[in-house]
C-alpha cells in the first residue's frame, strides 16, 4: 500500500511531536559510523572485478575549436593499453543537477581547455595513465572567449525585476551606497573523486558510481548511452562528499559505460583531482553590484542588486546570485538584475548553496558598510528592515525567525561587547575585529518515494536516495523508529540504489525533509495497518520499544507482524502548498578575527551561528552540516579562489596545493545554536533544510569582522594578505 | 616486481608494476579499500598510513619501496566490530560526515599522538620541554596535513582530545 501526499495544505497535527519512542531529534549516532570509521564503507572506486580493466580520460589542451585528430596507434602498441576509446558518445561536460537527459555529447568540438576526449583503457592503472599522457591529438584551435569581463554578455528577460523607482531614490535618499564586489570562481572539492566502475550483463548495465542524485543520473546516463533507463542501475551506497558536484552524471560514468561495452569487461574510471578541477561544474566567478538607499533612521527606501555570472555556450544554469535579495529586507524601490556571459571555461553549476553561498555574503557586506554609513550597529539596522510578509508578493512567510536568530546570536556571541571604531582593539600585532551576517536560504520540497517493510525482526527503509555526508543513513532510521515505536539497532536503512523507490537525492537542502517525508509517509501507512490488526484508531496507537499500545492493552509488535511482513510505500509531492506562504531558512553569523599588522594575515578566532530550519531531525548531525557550511564560509572569505590562464582558460590551480580548502588549524571553536521552530508548511515533519544555511552569509561574518579590526573593506574575495597588508592603520 | 610487506601484523607478498604507489598497491591488489585516494599528490591526507611507527602519505611512495616494512592501514586499527578506542570516539563525536577523509584522519591521529609521546614538537608548542599535554591547538595543528571537506574539523579535534583522556585516565 501507498500513502501519497501531495503537499497543498499546511500540516495541522504535528503527529511526530505525538510519538513516544523519543529517538527523533537526538543526537544519535549515524548508523553508517562504525563502517565509515573503520574503512568498510565501500565507495564508488573500491569495487573490483577479476578481469576489470582501468581507463583514464584524455583531456582537451585548447579552449575552443576542432578535434582534428586523435592518434591512438603509438598508444595502443604501448605494453597494458587495451584500447583508446573515441566514441562520440563520450560526454563534454557533466549533467547540471536534475537535467534528467543527456548533457553535450561528442569528441569532434572542444568547448573549454579539459574537456575529455577520449579515455585511454589499459589492463592496470599505472599503463592507462601512461598511455592517458601520451596521447597524440590536434586541433583546429578557433578563437575563444576567455575573459568574463571582456564579451559580450546578455540580459536574460526573466532574470530582471523592478519595483518602484531606485534610480529616483538613490537620488534623494539621505544616506546611499553604491558598491562593486568580485568573488572568485569556487570548486566543490569533496574529498571523493568522481569514479565508475561499469559491468554489462548482456544488455543490462550496473555502475557503481558516486552521485548525489540517483533517479535523475539513471535517465542521464540512459539518455548518453542511447539505452532504456530500465537497463541501467546505479548504485551509490557511500559518497564521499558532493557539494553540488556530484549532482549530474559526469564523462567518466559514460565513459566507463561505453568502454566496457565495447570490451565485453568491467572497466573502471576514476578521475585525478586535477581532471575534476578542470572538468566538473564549478561556482562561476562574479561581480556584484549592490545600491541601497535610506532614510536618517535606517529605513531602507531602496534595494538594487544586479550579478554578472557566466557559463559555456547552450548551458542554461546561471548561478542566482540573488536568490535571497527580493524577501530577506523590506524597501519599497528594488531592482534585481543578472548579466550572463558566454565563455570557454569549464562548465559552471551548483556548488554547495547556489545562489545564496555568494548573494548573502555580498550583500551582508552592504549592509554592514550601509550601517557604517548611517552611524548604526549593524545587528540594529538589520533587525529595523525585515519585513513582515514578503516583499512583492501577497502571501505569508511561513515562518521567519531572522530576528529571534540575530538576537539569540548576538546574545550567545557577547556582540554588545564589540567595539564599533576599525582598528580600534588590539593584542600585541594583532587587530580584533568582530562581524555578523544574517544566514539566509530558500527553502524546497520534492517528490520522493520510499519503501518501509515491517518484520517481526524489525523494520527496513528502503530508497534511492543518497547520504553524502549529510546523514541520510541517521535520520531516516529514527524516522521510521519513532513512528513504528523501534529503537534505532532495529531499524535498518538502505541507501543508493536504483532499484529501490525513487527518492528526492541529495540537493538543494532538500534531500532530509523530502525523502524523510517520503519515509514517514510509509510509517504512518504502517502504523494504520498495525491499528487495523488491533481493530483501532491509527491515531490511538501508542508504539514504543517494539510494543504496540492499544486501548490499554500491550502487544509485541513482533506478535502483531507474525510471517507476513508489513510493507508500505510512502510518496510526497510538492503540491501547491508553495502558493500559500513563502518558505526560506533564517539564521545569523557571527565571528571574531584578529589580523596581523605585519603580515596582514587573518585567523578567524571564533565563529558562531544560530539556524532555525524547523525541526531538527538529529541534533548530531544537523550541527555537522552547519560546522560544514560555516568552514566553506571561511575558505570563501579567506583562501578559496579558481584561477583561470587568460592565454587559454585552464585552470591554474588544479589541485590542493593551490586551491587552498581550510584546514584544521584554521578552523576554530565553531559554536552552532538552533532555534526551537515547526514549520507545518515545509511537510508532515515539519522540518526544513539544514545542509546550505550555515555557508550563507558566513564569509561575510569573517570580513565584516576584518573590517572592524582593520578599517579594510575587501571587495575582492577571498580577503588574501595582499588585500589588507597595504591598507592598514 | 616482488615486494614482501606486513601489513597489520599479516605478511603479505606483493608482484605489481614498479610504478605501483603503496596507496595502489593497498587498494587495488591487496584488498585494503580503507586507505583513500583523494589527490595522489600528497596534498589531502586520505592515504594516511602508518610505516615503521611513522605517518605517510601512501601515494607519495611507491610500494617496492617498502619490502620488509611494517604497515599499519585503517584496517589493521579497529574492525566495525572491535572498533578501537579512537574509532569510537570519531563515531561519538560525529568527527566525519561523508567518511571519506576519515581512515586517513583515524591512522594519522593514531600516529601523531605517539609523535607528542615522544615530544616531537610542532608549528604552535610554544614551550619545547612541556608538549605532553595537547591543546586543542596542538592537536588542530598537528592534523592540518588532513583535510576534511566536510569540515568535521572541531570534531575530530574533539574526538582525539576524547581519546587522549581515556589513554590518559
Ligand atoms: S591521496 Fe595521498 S595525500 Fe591525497
Ligand atoms: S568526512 Fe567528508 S571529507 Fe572529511
Amino acid at each position: 500500500m501507498t500513502l501519497h501526499l501531495k503537499l497543498d495544505n499546511p500540516d495541522e497535527e504535528n503527529r511526530l511531536d505525538h510519538m513516544a519512542q523519543g529517538v527523533i531529534g537526538t543526537g544519535a549516532n549515524r548508523p553508517d559510523g562504525a563502517l565509515k570509521v573503520s574503512g568498510q564503507a565501500t565507495y564508488a572506486a573500491e569495487w573490483q572485478r577479476p578481469d576489470m580493466a582501468y581507463g583514464v580520460l584524455v583531456r582537451a589542451t585548447v579552449p575552443a575549436g576542432k578535434v582534428e585528430k586523435i592518434d591512438a596507434s603509438a598508444v595502443e602498441a604501448m605494453p597494458g593499453i587495451v584500447k583508446v576509446i573515441t566514441d562520440p558518445k563520450l560526454l563534454r561536460v557533466p549533467a547540471q543537477g536534475m537535467a534528467d537527459a543527456a548533457p553535450a555529447q561528442g569528441n569532434d568540438e572542444v568547448l573549454y581547455f579539459g574537456q575529455p576526449i577520449a579515455l585511454v583503457v589499459g589492463d592496470s592503472f599505472e599503463a592507462a595513465r601512461h598511455g592517458a599522457n601520451h596521447l597524440s591529438v590536434s586541433y583546429l584551435p578557433q578563437e575563444a572567449r576567455l575573459d568574463p569581463d571582456a564579451v559580450q554578455t546578455e540580459r536574460p528577460e526573466g532574470k530582471q525585476s523592478s519595483q518602484g523607482d531606485l534610480d529616483g531614490v538613490m537620488k534623494t535618499a539621505p544616506v546611499t551606497l553604491d558598491e562593486v564586489w568580485t568573488t572568485p570562481g569556487h570548486n566543490s572539492s569533496a574529498m571523493e573523486p568522481h569514479a565508475s566502475m561499469a559491468e554489462w550483463d548482456g544488455d543490462r548495465l550496473t555502475l557503481h558510481g558516486s552521485y548525489q542524485m540517483l533517479k535523475y543520473n539513471r535517465n542521464e546516463l540512459a539518455d548518453s548511452l542511447g539505452i532504456d533507463p530500465k537497463n541501467v542501475r546505479i548504485l551509490s551506497p557511500y559518497v564521499g562528499g558532493g557539494f553540488g558536484s556530484k549532482l549530474g552524471i559526469s564523462p567518466e560514468a559514460v565513459a566507463a559505460a561505453l568502454a566496457a561495452r565495447d570490451l565485453g569487461r568491467p572497466v573502471r574510471v576514476v578521475m585525478p583531482r586535477q581532471q575534476v578541477f578542470e572538468t566538473i561544474t564549478h561556482r562561476a566567478q562574479c561581480r556584484q553590484r549592490i545600491r541601497l538607499a535610506a532614510d536618517e533612521t535606517g529605513k531602507l527606501l531602496g534595494i538594487g542588486h544586479d550579478n554578472r555570472v557566466y557559463n559555456l555556450p547552450d548551458e542554461g544554469f546561471a548561478e542566482p546570485v540573488t536568490q535571497a535579495t527580493p524577501f530577506t529586507y523590506a524597501a519599497e524601490n528594488r531592482a534585481i538584475g543578472q548579466e550572463v556571459a558566454t565563455i570557454n571555461r569549464v562548465i559552471a553549476g551548483s556548488v554547495r548553496a547556489p545562489g545564496e553561498a555568494i548573494g548573502v555574503p555580498i550583500f551582508e557586506n552592504a549592509m554592514d558598510e550601509m550601517a557604517e554609513k548611517l552611524g548604526m550597529d549593524p545587528l540594529e539596522f538589520r533587525l529595523k528592515n525585515i519585513p513582515e510578509t514578503p516583499p512583492g508578493q501577497d502571501i505569508p512567510f511561513s515562518s521567519n525567525m531572522l530576528a529571534e536568530a540575530l538576537r539569540d546570536g548576538a546574545e550567545k556571541f557577547g556582540w554588545d561587547k564589540r567595539n564599533p571604531t576599525p582598528g580600534a582593539v588590539q593584542e600585541g600585532e594583532w587587530l580584533i575585529g568582530m562581524g555578523m551576517a544574517s544566514a539566509v536560504r530558500v527553502n524546497m520540497l520534492m517528490e520522493s518515494k520510499a519503501r518501509i517493510t515491517l518484520t517481526a525482526e524489525g523494520a527496513t527503509v528502503e530508497t534511492d536516495m543518497t547520504d553524502i555526508g549529510t546523514g541520510t543513513y541517521a535520520i531516516l532510521t529514527q524516522i521510521a523508529g519513532e513512528l513504528l515505536g523501534l529503537p534505532m539497532e532495529k531499524v535498518t536503512t538502505k541507501l543508493g540504489d536504483t532499484d529501490l523507490p525513487p527518492g528526492s537525492g541529495s540537493g538543494g537542502s532538500f534531500g532530509a525533509a523530502s525523502s524523510g517525508t517520503s519515509v514517514y509517509l510509509a510509517a504512518m501507512e504502517l502504523r494504520r495497518q498495525i491499528a487495523d490488526k488491533l481493530d483501532c484508531d491509527e491515531a490511538d496507537l501508542t508504539l514504543k520499544d517494539g510494543q504496540a499500545i492499544a486501548a490499554n492493552k500491550t502487544h509485541a509488535l513482533a506478535d502483531l507482524v507474525g510471517e507476513t511482513p508489513f510493507e508500505a510505500e510512502g510518496h510526497i509531492e510538492p503540491g501547491d502548498i508553495a502558493s500559500k506562504a513563502f518558505q526560506a531558512t533564517f539564521g545569523s553569523h557571527f565571528a571574531e578575527v584578529a589580523v596581523n599588522r605585519h603580515t596582514g594575515e587573518t585567523r578567524v578566532r571564533r565563529m558562531l551561528g544560530t539556524f532555525a530550519c524547523g525541526r531538527v531531525l538529529n541534533e548530531k548531525t544537523a550541527r555537522s552540516q552547519c560546522l560544514g557550511g560555516m568552514t566553506f564560509g571561511i575558505g570563501m572569505a579567506l583562501t578559496e579562489e579558481m584561477l583561470f590562464d587568460t592565454r587559454d582558460g585552464h585552470v591554474v590551480n588544479n589541485d590542493f596545493a593551490e586551491y587552498h580548502l581550510p584546514v584544521n588549524l584554521d578552523v576554530p571553536k565553531l559554536e552552532v545554536h538552533f532555534l526551537q521552530e515547526r514549520d507545518p508548511y515545509a511537510n508532515p515533519m515539519q522540518a526544513k533544510g539544514i545542509g546550505e544555511l550555515g555557508i550563507c552569509g558566513a564569509a561575510a561574518a569573517v570580513t565584516n569582522a576584518i573590517h572592524n579590526a582593520t578599517g579594510v573593506r575587501i571587495r575582492d574575495y577571498p580577503a588574501t594578505l595582499d588585500k589588507i597588508l597595504p591598507y592598514l592603520p | 616486481m616482488k615486494t614482501s610487506l606486513r601489513i597489520n601484523g599479516e605478511e603479505r607478498q606483493l608482484d605489481a608494476d614498479v610504478r605501483t604507489t603503496l596507496l595502489d598497491a593497498l587498494r587495488q591488489h591487496l584488498g585494503l579499500t580503507g586507505s583513500k585516494k583523494g589527490c595522489d599528490h600528497g596534498q589531502c591526507g586520505a592515504c594516511t598510513v602508518i610505516v615503521n611507527g611513522r605517518r605517510i602519505n601512501s601515494c607519495l611512495t611507491l610500494a617496492c619501496m617498502h619490502d620488509g616494512d611494517e604497515i599499519t592501514t585503517i584496517e589493521g586499527i579497529g574492525t566495525p566490530d572491535n572498533l578501537a578506542p579512537l574509532q569510537k570516539a570519531f563515531v561519538e563525536h560525529d568527527g566525519f560526515q561523508c567518511g571519506f577523509c576519515t581512515p586517513g584522519q583515524i591512522c594519522s591521529a593514531t600516529a601523531m599522538l605517539e609523535e607528542a609521546k615522544a615530544g616531537w614538537p610542532s608549528f604552535v608548542s610554544d614551550d619545547l620541554d612541556d608538549i605532553d599535554t595537547l591543546s586543542d591547538e596542538e592537536i588542530a595543528e598537528r592534523m592540518s596535513g588532513n583535510l576534511c571537506r566536510c569540515s568535521a574539523y572541531p570534531n575530530i579535534v574533539a574526538a582525539i582530545r576524547e581519546s587522549v583522556k581515556e589513554t590518559a585516565s
